[in-house]
């Protein structure tokens, strides 16, 4: 409570740093990026929408072994399958539903034919939620779409694996 | 305007009612705008300072985000809490954005564009001011809620703290002015301070009244260090809580239109309202025309003002309750009858004329 007390508070002197200081971070350069324009770079590991991938030659890369429904922690992934006419194995049936996915990426770890992954889209916001539960065409459809990224980051990826 | 439409015909009295409601427009339409626009300016300020961006998509620079905002609001329902007195719930939101707009009448844009030069426009500015708490006080009584009617109560002590200060403000610079009429206090600015300054701000006396003044506009429009009302950690969202849609927009709206009327009193009273920064010929009027600049210096010393209040808003934290009443009733009231004191007895010094003498 000495004099210096009463001067610097009726001087506003403490107020005056703190304003000095947000009008230095006002001109600086923006922290955030223009998110739907500009979008930070992914590392190849990145978890994002699942995609079911397939062999060069258009067979789906799926033997139905349902090892990721298996070791799904959530309980997302639900699994049909019998015999097709050639007598390979496959699914009839594969959904995954989105909206008990937990993104934890042991679908992808546990198959033994690099099936099912998760690719590197995060940007697939719905109005419903049926939407979001995710059956064997869209899956595929996933796949067709997102090939080359997801065989990047396999590639890149593989090394340490 | 009037002898306008007595030109065309009409008898005195209709030409003056179309004239005022013309006056009334002109002022009013403007102001809805730019209110629009010092929302968006402000939440740019905002970000600026949080090294965000802000909005930035609506429109070029997110331009139209405030209209965007608008257009979403007014789709959505009113919702009326069921215990909700309804008719004040309606009519609380419509006060304070009316109080907001009715203040303007008697702010001064240039030599003679004013809607009404009243003698007593100080004291109608206090109280059209002193009325925007009403706005509140039935907000947070009608909503039937205890949230809403806490922050009313809090509102209604901290608007009664702070107008006492800003009171004795006004009441200094009236003294110094010598009229109530805001157009005689701009112009009693002129040459305030050396000749050549033409601000109030800049005269020793005056300029403690004048950061006084600022402090109590920010309370007295809850912008952030003092807005209490809507504190969000204890209050949900103050006395807006229970309000949806167009009436929870005019709200927003109202709040607004506040803040640049204080923007306007500041610039008016302390700023010199509009007249140029500097008591030379060629600032008043577009260089080589006779179009006057009243207009752009009034709007740019308001912009000024705005962008403290968002500095300030950026900047500080939140009051606490009793510090807030702190500052008001004993910083605040003893300092602004001190600088009474103190302005009185300068100006019985040297501008008393006893009658006769």
């Amino acid at each position: 409570m000495s004099l210096g007390y009463y001067v610097k508070s009726f001087t506003l002197w403490e107020l005056l740093k703190g304003h000095a200081l947000t009008l230095k971070y006002f001109f600086k350069p923006k922290a955030t990026i223009n998110y739907p324009y500009e979008k930070n770079p992914l590392s190849p590991r990145f978890r994002g929408e699942h995609a079911l991938r397939r062999y060069p030659n258009g067979e789906e890369r799926c033997i139905a072994c349902k090892l990721c429904e298996a070791v799904c922690p959530a309980q997302a992934i639900t699994i049909e399958a019998e015999p097709r006419d050639d007598g390979s194995r496959r699914t009839t049936r594969y959904d995954i539903d989105m909206t008990k996915c937990i993104f934890c990426g042991f679908c992808q770890e546990a198959c033994p034919v690099d099936a099912i992954v998760e690719g590197p889209n995060f940007e697939y916001s719905t109005e419903t939620r049926e939407e979001l539960i995710y059956d064997k065409g869209k899956l595929l459809d996933n796949g067709d779409r997102w090939e080359r990224a997801i065989a990047a980051n396999l590639a890149a990826d593989a090394p340490y694996r | 305007m009037i002898w306008w439409f007595t030109a065309l015909g009409a008898n005195y009295e209709w030409a003056y009612f179309i004239a005022t409601i013309i006056d009334i427009l002109v002022i009013a339409l403007p102001v809805m705008l730019a209110v629009a626009m010092i929302i968006y300016v402000d939440r740019k300020i905002w970000a600026a300072m949080a090294l965000r961006r802000g909005p930035n998509v609506v429109g070029p620079f997110g331009l139209l985000q405030s209209f965007a905002d608008g257009a979403k609001v007014f789709l959505q329902e009113t919702i009326i809490p069921a215990a909700a007195n309804k008719g004040l719930f309606l009519i609380a939101p419509i006060i304070t954005f009316t109080v907001a707009l009715i203040a303007w009448a008697v702010i001064p844009f240039s030599s003679f564009s004013v809607v009404a030069n009243i003698n007593v426009g100080l004291l109608y500015i206090l109280a059209a001011s002193s009325l925007g708490v009403y706005g509140v006080i039935l907000a947070g009584w009608a909503s039937n809620s205890k949230y809403p009617f806490y922050s009313a109560i809090r509102a209604a002590a901290q608007m009664v703290s702070y107008e006492v200060a800003i009171g004795f403000v006004l009441i200094s610079v009236v003294m110094w002015a010598g009229s109530f009429n805001l157009q005689d206090i701009v112009l009693a600015q002129k040459g305030e301070v050396l000749g050549i300054f033409n601000f109030n701000i800049l005269n020793p006396l005056l300029f403690p009244m004048g950061v006084v003044f600022l402090i109590s506009s920010m309370a007295e429009t809850s912008r952030t260090p003092f807005d209490l009302t809507e504190a969000e950690s204890e209050l949900v969202a103050g006395y807006q809580t229970e309000y949806s849609s167009m009436a929870f927009a005019l709200y927003w709206l109202g709040e607004y239109a506040n803040v640049i009327l204080m923007c306007a009193l500041n610039a008016t009273l302390f700023w010199g309202g509009w007249l140029p920064p500097l008591d030379v010929p060629w600032l008043y009027v577009i260089p080589g025309t006779t179009i006057g600049l009243g207009l752009f210096w009034l709007l740019a010393k308001m912009a000024v003002c705005f962008f403290v209040f968002s500095w300030v808003k950026a900047t500080l934290p939140r009051y606490r309750y009793d510090q807030l009443m702190r500052l008001g009733w004993k910083i605040f009231l003893p300092l602004s009858l001190l600088f009474v004191f103190l302005v009185s007895g300068w100006l019985m010094l040297t501008r008393f004329h006893p009658i006769g003498a």
